[in-house]
């Protein structure tokens, strides 16, 4: 955390001086040699001196195995380029040898951090193509549950990693401690702690035991205090923001053309969440807010905009979660469950809203009971795409590990 | 706009090159010309009642060797108008070119690299194009469906040997059951 020392801006360099009084600094006239500034955003050009880094494949914090060139300058990073594919498990080449039902497990290890939210997104968009829109109550009220009890999960585990990447510790610990009790609850429900097989097409593995909703009421009693203890710990925090607030700024307008959904879209200010936009299942009848970045402790778009808003999102999460128990009926879930599963002659895409931002199937049937094409448009991969969007001249290699963070990145979901 | 009147507006601006359109898919789909997507594109991105601003997917998609076609696949939405379209162009199998989109919308930019990739179609006037997902000297394109995986991959043999182990997946095999046909 010490190791904000400089904070490049231009050929002006301000730093901190053994007093903690911040001082400016002109660069020499021979380190201006070359460079080029732009704008607000200073962009530097030189030829020559480069130093390329590599970093990864094995690096702890680039959240899997990913790969990043770095060209640097000094400290300064002017050029990332990622290379992908080290987890590349031909997810979209196995769909296409597996019947329909069969693809949900592979859909599960695509991102294994939100596995409910992966099936989701394929179960709908299979029943998109199938064109079946009746479905029990009890189904879809289970299947909100799930997916907000693992956006809860899936947030607090990119909350956690992301504390660890700038230097905090203890937000780690006492995230996993909370998500392991969502993943008692899974368990209990679905067999398995990551990897559910849970959600299939129209209806569910099981149903819920009994005294189900119960525990899970105890679960949201519980949490609901621990937010506050982390805003404590670590969103409010001076260093933490400091670090963050000004760091990665993503603007809406180059997240909007990168493709990137989520909260990383909404951390630049964007009010655009697709269970209000596009409401798919049931989600217009509940209650919930949006959360956007403001840009409160630096710049709109920053790291720390994208953190508050994953914060802020695990209590809107929450009150849904309250109306479902509230609402849920007892029926079969499993009534209107299709035996055979052969969509006609077609195809359909049909994004939904993951914790990583928008998380698409495209489907093409030509008939059978293996999909044709099966195409999993995926949040991460556009979300690394636009590091360089991200980089407005000055940062630094530090800052690279703290924006990566920031994104919420599973590279088991980019390489697929 | 409707799906209908999007399609008509394109019909009216770009004359034969919008060759289909589909308006019972359950995604209705404008299918058009290979060498004029990218004027499509950039018509549809800017024209004030468009403004196609967010690119959802871009999608390779291999028609078989009966027909002799690769598709690209473009589902677009506009956020400030909030309608959708998708768009398809198909290029031949061997050779096939589609111009690049990516300076229009920046997303298009990995994922036609993903679809060159995993297809094997060239993207015209494409700034960085290599392969993503595959290892630069992987040999063919795994999507086609007529792929066949190359024996050695740098002195590794690739294809699996022998039977896949008894996991019990046949459980699921429902063509072969009567009671379900």
């Amino acid at each position: 955390m010490c190791a904000m020392a400089g904070k490049p801006t231009g050929d002006v360099y301000r730093f901190q001086d053994s007093k903690g009084q911040w001082r400016t600094h002109r660069r020499p006239s021979h380190h201006q040699d070359g460079f080029r500034s732009g704008g607000p955003g200073i962009s530097y050009e030189r030829q020559g001196d480069d130093l390329i880094l590599q970093m990864g494949p094995q690096h702890p914090s680039t959240h899997g195995v990913l790969r990043l060139e770095i060209v640097t300058d000094g400290e300064l990073v002017k050029h990332i380029t990622p290379h992908l594919g080290y987890l590349h498990r031909c997810f979209e080449k196995h769909a296409e040898a597996m019947t329909y039902p069969q693809v949900i497990p592979y859909a599960d290890r695509m991102d294994y951090l939100s596995a409910m939210n992966q099936e989701l997104a394929y179960v709908l968009a299979v029943e998109k193509l199938m064109g079946l829109k009746e479905f029990p109550e009890r189904l879809e009220y289970i299947r909100v549950l799930m997916a907000e009890l693992q956006r809860i999960a899936s947030h607090l585990l990119a909350i956690g990693t992301y504390g660890l990447d700038v230097g905090a510790m203890t937000p780690f610990f006492w995230c996993v401690r909370d998500r392991e009790k969502i993943l008692d609850l899974f368990e209990w429900v679905s067999g398995a702690r990551l990897l559910y097989n849970y959600l299939w097409i129209g209806g569910v593995a099981h149903d819920l035991p009994a005294g189900y909703t119960d525990k899970v009421m105890e679960f949201v009693t519980y949490f609901e205090p621990r937010v506050q203890e982390l805003n404590d710990l670590l969103s409010s925090n001076k260093i933490f923001i400091e670090r963050a607030a000004s760091i990665g700024v993503l603007t809406a307008e180059d997240a909007i053309s990168y493709g990137i959904g989520g909260p990383n879209l909404r951390g630049s200010g964007v009010k655009w969440d697709l269970r209000k936009e596009e409401p798919y299942g049931i989600y217009d009848r509940f209650d919930f807010d949006v959360p956007v970045g403001t840009g409160e402790f630096g710049v709109l778009g920053s790291a720390w905009d994208r953190y508050i808003v994953r914060v802020r999102e695990m209590l809107e999460s929450l009150k849904i979660i309250r109306q479902v128990v509230d609402q849920m009926p007892g029926s079969d879930p499993n009534e209107a469950m299709p035996r055979r599963i052969r969509p006609a002659k077609g195809e359909a895409y049909l994004r939904t809203e993951s914790p990583r931002g928008e998380l698409g199937f495209y489907l093409v049937s030509d008939g059978t009971e293996k999909p044709y094409r099966c195409k999993a448009r995926s949040p991460c991969f556009t979300a690394i795409s636009a590091l360089n969007a991200m980089n407005h001249g000055g940062m630094l290699i530090a800052d690279a590990v703290a924006v990566i963070g920031s994104l919420d990145i599973v590279l088991g979901e980019i390489d697929r | 706009m409707t799906p209908e009147a999007i399609h008509d507006a394109l019909q009216q601006y770009f004359g034969e090159a919008i060759t289909a359109f589909d308006a019972d898919a359950i995604d209705p789909t404008v299918t058009v010309e290979a060498s004029a997507i990218h004027d499509v594109g950039a018509y549809l991105r800017s024209e004030p009642d468009m403004l196609f601003d967010s690119l959802m997917c871009l999608s390779g998609v291999d028609y078989g060797e009966a027909q002799n076609s690769l598709g690209v696949v473009y589902h677009l939405h506009s956020t400030a108008l909030r309608h959708t379209i998708t768009l398809r162009v198909e290029a031949p199998r061997q050779d096939g070119v589609v111009p690049t989109v990516c300076d229009i919308w920046r997303t298009a930019e990995w994922h036609e690299r993903e679809a060159f990739d995993l297809f094997g179609m060239r993207f015209d006037r494409h700034p960085d194009h290599r392969r993503i997902l595959l290892p630069d000297d992987w040999e063919g394109h795994p999507l086609l469906k007529d792929y066949q995986v190359q024996e050695f991959y740098q002195g590794i043999p690739v294809p699996y040997e022998g039977d896949p182990p008894e996991i019990g997946m046949d459980v699921y095999r429902f063509q072969d059951r009567e009671d379900l046909a």
